[in-house]
């Protein structure tokens, strides 16, 4: 039996319509999605970026000292920038689902969708600070 | 305001013609008509050929799910004031066969919704001498949210997901599952959880959201798909490191 949902048996007539191949241009929040989904790029450039990194200062300073010049080149700078872009919007996007698939209960209370979104912010704020002291403190 | 409005409707007459064309009528456009009632009086009074699914006119039956002007609605509840001067194009629901004008072949989800037993699933059924189930109001805030699903398909027309894997399971039906995973009364989250976590149930959603946007009893299928993946991974990790205790 064909399982396709291109035919169904017995039924030849009736009208199956073809997805177009743009239907993510179609609405505003389809092409929101794809930009979401595509973040993930960027995301696998900063692990790259990274690797890179620790395989430089691996090298000894002189190897560290260029890869700091080539990261100030402009095409790896704005690389950069795009990516930290898209970096933030996959967080906000990721910290709007959260509370949505996290349903906290404390005692018999359901704890309010606000709170969750605000605890991940926080939770962010918080990595965000410790990060900045550790690049910061010598300074 | 306007007294008339032109409706462009998707027309598909299998017999006759292999596409769909559209054609445009003009009707009334009193502040308190919807496009269900439009297409009421095209079908009464200016061609009785029109074919389209409706029956309560009061968002409770969810037959009357159409596509008005790209957007997948309930045409009992969409005021034909709000799209004046017009026109309004009505086409049928997005993502399914359709059999004829507006009305689409809805089998496929009716297949998937049995699949997820969407009923209290009891093991074993107390005697009717120690009275009913009881649930306090905390129990029932649980699932009612779920519950207000009417089966319209808005969903399922809304989801590019669906309509690039037609085999994915769907957001309502996934929104139902949860409506009796979550009620206290129901035993039956185990012969669900098969059928929800295979690839193209919960973990075919990529969380593209517009299924909740449309839905026009605020069921939050989007969030229901989201929580229950939580569930799934939580489940299947239990199982990972106490194969014997979960």
């Amino acid at each position: 039996m064909n399982r396709s949902h291109v035919y169904t048996d017995y039924h030849p007539r009736w009208l199956r319509r073809p997805v177009s191949t743009y239907w993510w241009l179609e609405k505003p929040a389809y092409f929101a999605f794809i930009l979401r989904e595509s973040s993930c790029v960027f995301v696998s450039w900063f692990v790259v970026y990274l690797l890179l990194l620790i395989a430089a200062v691996s090298d000894g300073p002189t190897s560290y000292t260029r890869f700091i010049e080539w990261s100030s080149t402009p095409w790896v700078l704005t690389l950069n920038i795009v990516s930290l872009a898209f970096m933030i919007y996959h967080a906000i996007t990721f910290f709007v689902a959260a509370p949505r698939a996290m349903v906290v209960h404390i005692g018999r209370r359901r704890v309010p969708e606000q709170m969750v979104l605000a605890g991940h912010y926080l939770a962010w704020a918080a990595a965000s600070a410790v990060v900045s002291w550790l690049l910061l403190r010598d300074r | 305001m306007w007294e008339h409005i032109r409706l462009q409707i998707a027309r598909y007459r299998p017999e006759q013609e292999p596409e769909t064309t559209v054609d445009e009528y003009e009707v009334p456009c009193p502040k308190d008509w919807v496009v269900l009632d439009g297409l009421n009086h095209v079908k009464d009074r200016i061609d009785g050929t029109l074919s389209y699914r409706w029956s309560c006119r009061m968002g409770i039956c969810g037959s009357c799910g159409m596509t008005v002007n790209g957007e997948p609605k309930l045409t009992c509840a969409t005021f034909l004031a709000d799209y004046a001067p017009g026109p309004v194009r009505v086409e049928p629901l997005r993502n399914f066969p359709v059999i004829r004008d507006l009305i689409v072949d809805i089998g496929d989800f009716m297949q998937k919704l049995v699949r997820v037993k969407p009923w209290i699933v009891r093991q074993a059924e107390k005697p009717l001498t120690e009275g009913e189930y009881r649930q306090t109001p905390d129990e029932l805030d649980e699932y009612k949210q779920f519950s207000m699903c009417i089966n319209c398909m808005l969903c399922y027309a809304a989801c590019p997901i669906y309509a690039l894997d037609p085999k994915f399971i769907g957001p309502a039906v996934i929104a139902l599952a949860q409506r009796y995973n979550l009620d206290n009364r129901d035993e039956g989250a185990a012969d669900r959880m098969s059928v929800l976590s295979e690839h193209e149930g919960i973990w075919g959603c990529t969380f593209v959201g517009e299924c909740t946007k449309v839905c026009p009893k605020h069921v939050d299928p989007a969030g229901a798909i989201q929580r229950y993946k939580l569930t799934a991974a939580v489940e299947s990790m239990k199982s990972f490191f106490m194969p014997r205790g979960a």
